[in-house]
């Protein structure tokens, strides 16, 4: 099935926050942030700013009825500042204006004094300083310290690795509207519907019952909007309680990527140890996480790099630290992948770096240490259902590696001018939030007397294609057409308490809630319709809209069975509620059963180097992925195509720069680079790799979202080893992103 | 006041005439498919179709209407995605559906409007052609595997189309809707703008200005340089090749003369920008706008072009390389426009080359760019001139380089001897386009290049290592 918004989007009638038809009356928020990256307020005059006709008033943290605080994991980030600034780009007061553009004009007319104060941007040096924002922590797993005598090679390196900005094309936004009885409905492009909900009802010191959020869709968010779009939102509704009008707050491009965090930068030591059979032994690895200001999902992200520190590979003693850092920049937050791409990347650079001291391929290294069936992860759970040595044999064998090497080889022995690269990238990610109390969900099904159905979840529709699978599961259950069941916006009212659309995990998570609500109707309406043709339930069945008797078509049609249960007085709506069951961590022993199950794949990346210019062009990515069992293929294709190719982007072209005053260098669409159509491998060819799937998966249909992401890791060491074909003498640094400066840099140095 | 026609009826609007054309569309009209992702031309949710009338018939170009000001659509006719909707689905909307090529939908739109612009151009289908139409939309979620699935779908789609009369039969195989007949008489019932007002401030394509002071310009009336009389036009007249001031990108582009003169206009122009902004940027915007980066400056350069300064109908023409003074300086009076380019169009043994590397291959401002043209006679150097950018405080006319090439066998010691004095010349910064010493690798790189590009069997890489 295709994504169900899809001729909505075609014709430009899918609805997005700014597109909601304005009200009368409504007011513009433009944000005031900080042109400092650290210091103290000494003064802010709003004077003229307030007298400019149009301006409505300016909200700052002393207008704020509640608390001043935005802190999901940790209490530590006002939503204004209101002594000190932290970093640039830190909100400090809202302008309501009668035109967005009054707004702007009145921004540049606020002054502002600020006592300036250190700047810290490397997250080592705020770790020397002890600036962290919580306890470092420590995953082991048998005794490093023990194993470094058992091992014939030990490497040791330092692995740099840049954030990325997630580049949604629709920028944050929010629309707020007072209702009567001091009630707010925030239309919010969030991907937490209830964190806005839960912290905008702190900030307006009214109860959450007061505050609903509806969410329509997202006009993308990659984690971007999970805890970050939840400050324009609560701007927005403070307005609408204080000054009692609508307030729309809807972020200019330069405005957003100033103002908001991105893939946390990590800065990592690595040693390495392994045994004469290419075994590992040992791994001890050191993460500088670049957490930014404030702790936002830091803490969280930290936690899944620990996770995946150790990527695919079963390594008996390892001892890996993560240390949370403190720095002035914008506070860094959730993105594809959560913390677990950097971990991959800084393992994959201490195998790339031993392959390289050994003078062996670095595939030889990875495939030797594949985690098998009942290996122990470093975090305590044991390894089911792996398929990664399958991946790899079905890769050889599908995409004839070997083939693909001799005519590398060959190619790079004939070209002078250009050269070609190759690299293997295998992926295993746990999937469920890592907070286990997050791994529950609600859906609320109505079916009306018509025999339409209406869907909630809490669930966010992003792109993703969630909305189209949670339509597909009833579709299945009840055997109707999609025509006839709507997926209502994701609305606090509807669904409360719910997980942000986050850790791949949403579609499991409510897709299973939802199957439950389904299955308990179907159970109500085969009562029924047993009880009217006087048979055991066990004899009807629903398919196509149409009642069978043990198999046999019946006069009763999907629509009379529903009115003749709705006459009956039988209850027609459902709430399912699932939680995920076995998953457990105890955070004091660092162990425990985190993940439901694991996503597993290996890719094949192929890339030519033009090494007069630098530059490069991937000619192909060839994937065995773990799909389970797809509920929708076309769906699941999309996820991978477009994870991998913003992989690949974070690997290649996109560069955050920071300059030393923390100021966001690269603050534009024209300053920094995302994949256009030209930047994509020619070639993106998909193998399933054949398994069962399992029944933790909805459907056992696994998760799909953040997995692929990895895959584009691959791009940095095949370029790295077309490098070596031209410059034998090139030093690996583990350097990402692998701009077109470093590769013309490596190229000749 | 401006008139023009939106979709399928006739607009009016007193806005200020440096008002961008996106936020009438959305928030005047409230057609809200029209997206707005960056308001810098670099992302491509805003665009739609520009339709000009020429000789009684449409021309159709996609653009970005985040950098459009009001002033530049007087009497044309603007298309969004709404003005392409039909009872069905248009078959670049079902493509676009049938390969998932749409996963959050917001840029969406701006892909539907590139890709029926495709279909409106007067050209030959072909796949690169239909990737090409969309190399200023940016996607952040599907990876384009799928888009370019569905670009490829379409193009298979079009293999009969009429290429002279491409509306008439994208009308019947329901391309696009019915009204699109009626357009050219509509227009012809619009009234011209007024002569413009002196003290305007004159705006080319506006995708400079924009970017650069969007709140300022949004309150002002602005003169649009295509109503300057005369202001567009290509001439090759006596060893002279001619530009109007006014002439865009895409219009020297589609040059078949300068194709002669340049035999890889299009793919040096392919590193320039993207669709839509060559569509509406100016030559002459490129000049003015003194970027020390300006990928047609250096083009420009290269071929020694002389620029035509007026002011109030007296004319000077001066060198482009004495053009600029220092950084963002220009020999030009605050009320001098560039009203022609010109420059004398080479022999057939002179040889031209354009080399850029940024970050991104495509749709991005150069780390460094260098231009060469060069004319070779028995392994003698017998005339040359040579640019580069981002590598000073100016786009530079590198004469000393060029002085000591002049006259020189062409080999890989005097190339290499070459790049030391032109290392000598050059002053680059590190900014985040690159460190100095990235810059200074690059342009012997790309020095490097110009010669294995153009003289392949003298001149290899290895010869210069």
């Amino acid at each position: 099935m295709k994504n169900i918004d899809s001729k909505g989007h075609v014709t430009g009638k899918s609805i997005y926050v700014d597109d909601i038809p304005t009200i009368q009356g409504t007011g513009y928020g433009v944000v005031f942030d900080s042109p400092k990256a650290h210091g103290i307020i000494k003064s802010v005059d709003y004077t003229k700013a307030l007298a400019l006709t149009g301006v409505i008033n300016i909200l700052t943290h002393e207008h704020i009825p509640g608390e001043n605080q935005i802190g999901g994991i940790f209490p530590n980030e006002e939503l204004f500042a209101s002594k000190e600034v932290h970093f640039q780009g830190q909100p400090i007061a809202l302008i309501i204006a009668e035109s967005e553009h009054i707004g702007f004009k009145a921004r540049k007319l606020i002054e502002i004094e600020i006592e300036e104060k250190e700047v810290i941007t490397d997250p080592r040096v705020a770790q020397q300083k002890g600036q962290l924002i919580f306890p470092p922590r420590t995953f082991s797993l048998g005794s490093t310290s023990d194993a470094w005598n058992d091992c014939d090679h030990i490497f040791e390196g330092k692995v740099e690795i840049n954030g990325q900005e997630h580049l949604y094309i629709e920028t944050q936004g929010a629309y707020a509207q007072p209702l009567e009885s001091g009630n707010i409905k925030i239309s919010s492009s969030t991907q937490g519907p209830t964190v806005v909900q839960r912290a905008a009802s702190k900030v307006l010191n009214v109860g959450m019952h007061t505050i609903e959020v509806d969410v329509v869709r997202l006009g993308g968010g990659f984690g971007g909007k999970e805890d970050q779009a939840t400050p324009w939102a609560i701007m927005a509704a403070l307005g609408a309680q204080l000054l009692h009008i609508p307030v729309k707050v809807i972020l200019h491009r330069m405005d957003d990527m100033r103002m908001t965090g991105k893939r946390h930068p990590y800065s990592a030591d690595y040693k390495i140890g392994l045994a004469k059979d290419l075994k590992i032994k040992s791994y001890e690895v050191t993460f500088f996480q670049n957490a930014g200001a404030a702790a936002d999902l830091s803490p969280a992200v930290m936690e899944r790099t620990l996770f995946h520190a150790t990527n695919s590979y079963f390594i008996p003693n390892v001892k890996a630290t993560a240390y949370s850092c403190k720095t002035n920049l914008p506070p860094n937050t959730a993105f594809r992948g959560f913390g677990g791409p950097q971990g991959m990347f800084v393992i994959e650079s201490a195998l790339a770096e031993a392959a390289e001291k050994l003078g062996i391929d670095r595939q030889e290294l990875q495939k030797v240490n594949l985690i098998i069936d009942g290996d122990e992860f470093p975090y305590g759970q044991i390894a089911e259902g792996v398929g990664l040595s399958k991946a790899w044999s079905t890769l050889e064998s599908k995409f004839n590696l070997e083939a693909v090497k001799s005519k590398i080889s060959a190619f790079n022995k004939n070209n002078d001018a250009l050269k070609k690269g190759y690299a293997l990238m295998p992926i295993t990610f746990g999937i469920s939030f890592t907070k286990t109390p997050m791994n529950q969900a609600r859906a609320l099904v109505h079916i009306y007397s018509d025999g339409t159905v209406g869907i909630s979840t809490g669930a966010v529709e992003m792109g993703q294609g969630v909305n189209t699978k949670m339509l597909q599961i009833a579709a299945d259950v009840f055997s109707i057409p999609a025509n006839k069941i709507k997926l209502e916006s994701t609305n606090t009212t509807r669904v409360a308490n719910t997980s942000p659309t986050a850790a791949s995990a949403t579609a499991d998570l409510n897709g299973k809630a939802l199957e439950k609500a389904c299955n308990a109707l179907l159970e109500r309406l085969t009562k029924s319709a047993a009880n009217q043709f006087k048979v055991e339930t066990s004899s009807i069945s629903l398919v196509n809209e149409a009642i069978l008797i043990d198999g046999s078509p019946s006069e009763m049609s999907w629509i009379e069975l529903v009115d003749m249960a709705f006459l009956e007085r039988v209850c027609l709506t459902e709430n399912g509620h699932y939680a995920t069951p076995l998953i457990n961590f105890d955070k004091d022993k660092e162990k425990g059963h985190p993940f439901a199950y694991h996503v597993f794949g290996l890719a094949l990346t192929e890339v030519t180097l033009d090494c007069i210019r630098g530059t490069y062009d991937f000619d192909a990515v060839k994937i065995v992925h773990d799909f389970g069992k797809s509920m929708n293929p076309t769906v699941d294709r999309g996820q991978i195509e477009g994870g991998l190719v913003q992989g690949i982007g974070w690997m290649t072209l996109e560069e955050i720069r920071y300059n030393e005053e923390g100021r966001l260098l690269s603050n534009s669409l024209s300053t920094y680079k995302v994949p256009d159509i030209y930047s994509v491998p020619k070639e993106v060819v998909i193998e399933p790799l054949d398994t069962e799937g399992t029944e933790m998966a909805i459907l056992k249909s696994k998760a799909v979202g953040e997995p692929p992401l990895m895959y584009g890791i691959g791009a940095y060491f095949a370029i790295e080893h077309a490098i070596k074909a031209f410059n034998p003498q090139y030093q690996s640094t583990f350097d990402a992103p692998f701009t077109h400066e470093k590769v013309l840099t490596a190229l000749y140095s | 006041m401006i008139e023009f026609i939106l979709n399928d009826k006739k607009v009016t609007t007193s806005k200020p005439t440096g008002s961008l054309l996106v936020d009438y569309i959305r928030y005047d009209q409230h057609l809200k498919g029209t997206k707005i992702g960056c308001r810098e031309g670099d992302c491509g949710a805003c665009t739609v179709l520009i339709g000009s009338l020429v000789n009684g018939r449409m021309e159709y170009k996609q653009a970005t209407s985040c950098l459009t000001p009001i002033a530049n659509i007087a009497s044309k006719h603007i298309v969004t995605v709404e003005g392409l909707n039909m009872k069905d689905l248009s078959p670049v909307q079902q493509e676009m559906v049938n390969e998932s090529g749409t996963q959050c939908g917001f840029c969406t739109p701006g892909f539907v409007v590139s890709l029926s612009n495709y279909c409106l151009t007067e050209t030959a289908p072909t796949k690169p052609k239909a990737i090409a139409s969309v190399d200023g939309n940016i996607c952040r979620c599907t990876g384009y595997k799928s888009i370019e699935r569905a670009a490829h779908n379409i193009n298979d789609l079009l293999v009969n189309k009429d290429e002279h009369t491409p509306i008439d039969w994208l009308i019947e195989n329901k391309f696009i809707p019915t009204y699109f007949k009626d357009i050219p008489q509509l227009i012809s019932t619009l009234n011209i703008p007024k002569k413009v007002n002196e003290r305007n401030k004159l705006v080319g394509g506006g995708t400079d200005l924009y970017v650069q002071q969007p709140d300022e310009l949004v309150e002002l009336n602005v003169n649009s340089s295509s109503h300057i009389a005369n202001s567009t036009y290509i001439t090759f007249e006596e060893g002279i090749f001619r530009i109007g001031g006014a002439t865009t990108v895409s219009e020297l582009q589609a040059s078949e003369q300068l194709n002669k003169i340049i035999p890889n206009l299009n793919a040096h122009i392919k590193l320039v920008s993207s669709t839509p902004i060559r569509n509406i940027s100016t030559i002459a915007g490129n000049f003015v706008n003194a970027s020390p980066i300006g990928d047609f400056t250096a083009f420009f350069l290269a071929l020694d072009a002389q620029l035509t300064l007026t002011e109030n109908d007296e004319s000077r023409t001066i060198n482009l390389k004495d053009f600029y003074k220092g950084y963002k300086q220009l020999d030009k009076t605050e009320a001098e426009i560039i009203t022609e380019i010109s420059f004398a169009i080479p022999d057939e043994n002179t040889k031209f080359n354009l080399e850029k590397v940024s970050k991104r291959i495509h749709l991005d401002i150069a780390s460094v760019n260098t231009a060469i043209q060069i004319k070779v006679i028995e392994n003698n150097i017998e005339s040359i001139h040579l640019s580069a950018g981002g590598i000073g405080p100016i786009p530079t006319y590198l004469s000393n380089t060029v002085a000591y090439l002049q006259g020189k066998e062409l080999s890989p010691s005097i190339i290499k001897k070459a790049n030391d004095i032109m290392q000598a010349e050059i002053s680059p910064m590190s900014d985040v386009r690159g460190t100095e010493e990235y810059k200074r690798l690059l342009l012997r790189q790309l020095f490097y290049a110009h010669f294995i590009t153009l003289f392949p069997n003298q001149i290899t890489l290895p010869s210069l290592r």
